[in-house]
């Protein structure tokens, strides 16, 4: 099953805190975060990649965010 | 990724920009080692308004004005406009007022701690320490699940607010000029010496802010954040910004002459390391805590934070409460009540930190 974290309204670094926490207890999987910020964003991006997982895609809809992941 | 300033090179970039300026206002009239420093500028403006009467440091900076507006400008051509408030604001008011405090007992916010170094100014290291070490026991409170809870959209209006604050700081500006050996033009006060007396050429310091508030704004550039990601994440991009802020700043402080090694005689400086170091940790833990350094604040609360601009308006008040109150520190030292004053923040920061944790709650 896809897991998710709704990281929407949530300020610096608190995104990214949860969403490496999510991948860590996962260890491998996909996971979708939505976030409302372009930093969140481009954060919760940049700190995934530095754990070995990737962006498979990320889509907009009326300025939110939701970041597809992931990690072998 | 698009946006060029948020990749590695674009925030290295931006640094050496920022760094550079910074030098280059100061060759141009702002006070030592204070090319640009957000405590200090939003103190000047708290004096201008009156909030203090400390009658050295009143100028309403035209460089604060500019980083509200140029992030404004940066966030709606880059569709990053979001209007959003509600987390916490009476927290980040007072953590705001409270980072003021600190800044000021340490005499600069961390963008001047740094530049302080690359002006050869060794008492900074003091104050660099505490903020670090302020960043750290912020991230300790964050892997304990503190969490200001979440902001929500909101009206347009709210987040043009703080914008249309600084827009009508420039009609006043521009409707009370500074008139020679005046120290007030009916509504605005200007110092007559002093730092506040010292300042750039006004359109080139609304030029250079507006500059930095676009670049800042597209990189998300954060000197806490810089420190607080390495803590908590070993991440390094935000720090090569930093870094290169203070390598631009050191070039060009000295190509210009400006470049003055040691601790006594600094601008705008006190030797008293341990409350140098003191301040700055109340500050770290301030910015930690509320999510962002003060020029960062002011980077969100252009592209319509309104908890941002909240925390901003707490900074502008605790720097009216620092000087009235002899919080702040003076090239003497520390201010009659500032060690007080450290302590009391300290433990309203542990307070705050201790009770809004997840697993508290």
């Amino acid at each position: 099953m896809k897991e998710s974290i709704d990281a929407r309204g949530l300020s610096c670094p608190q995104p990214v805190l949860d969403t490496l926490a999510k991948i860590e207890a996962m260890g491998s999987g996909e996971l979708e975060v939505l976030v409302d910020t372009e930093a969140s964003k481009e954060n919760v991006s940049r700190a995934v990649q530095a754990k070995g997982w990737r962006v498979e895609s990320i889509t907009e809809d009326n300025g939110e965010y939701c970041l597809k992941l992931a990690g072998d | 990724m698009s946006n060029f300033f948020a990749t590695r090179k674009g925030i290295i970039s931006v640094g050496l920009v920022i760094g550079g300026l910074a030098a280059l206002l100061q060759y141009l009239g702002n006070p030592g080692n204070m090319g640009i420093c957000v405590a200090c500028f939003e103190r000047d403006i708290a004096g201008a308004v009156g909030l203090h009467r400390a009658g050295v440091v009143q100028y309403m900076r035209p460089e604060i004005i500019g980083f509200v507006l140029g992030a404004l400008g940066a966030a709606f051509v880059g569709k990053d406009f979001r209007p959003r408030a509600g987390s916490a604001p009476i927290v980040r008011f007072i953590l705001g007022a409270f980072a003021m405090i600190g800044a000021l007992v340490f005499l600069g916010c961390p963008w001047r701690a740094v530049l302080r170094l690359a002006g050869g100014d060794l008492n900074s290291l003091f104050g660099l320490a505490g903020l670090i070490v302020g960043i750290g026991v912020g991230t300790m409170f964050f892997r304990q699940g503190y969490n200001l809870g979440r902001s929500q959209k909101t009206y347009w209006s709210v987040g043009l607010l703080m914008p249309l604050l600084m827009v009508g700081f420039l009609v006043l500006m521009f409707l009370y000029p500074q008139v020679a050996d005046q120290p007030k033009t009916d509504v605005l006060f200007y110092s007559l010496k002093g730092p506040g007396a010292m300042h750039a050429p006004l359109l080139i310091s609304l030029g250079v802010g507006l500059l930095v508030g676009v670049l800042a704004q597209r990189s998300r550039f954060c000197t806490m954040g810089a420190f607080r990601d390495l803590i908590l994440f070993k991440q390094v991009h935000l720090l090569s910004g930093v870094v290169a802020l203070l390598v631009a700043a050191f070039a060009l402080n000295l190509v210009l002459g400006q470049f003055n090694l040691g601790f006594d005689g600094q601008p705008v400086a006190h030797t008293q390391g341990l409350w140098n170091f003191m301040g700055m940790l109340l500050a770290g833990l301030c910015f930690a805590l509320a999510g962002g350094c003060p020029g960062r604040q002011l980077f969100l609360a252009g592209e319509g934070d309104g908890d941002a601009a909240v925390f901003v308006l707490g900074m502008i008040v605790g720097a009216g409460f620092a000087h009235n109150f002899g919080l702040a520190s003076s090239p003497k030292g520390v201010g009659p009540h500032g060690i007080a004053a450290v302590f009391i923040g300290l433990a309203v920061c542990l307070f705050i930190g201790f009770t809004m944790r997840k697993k508290a709650a």
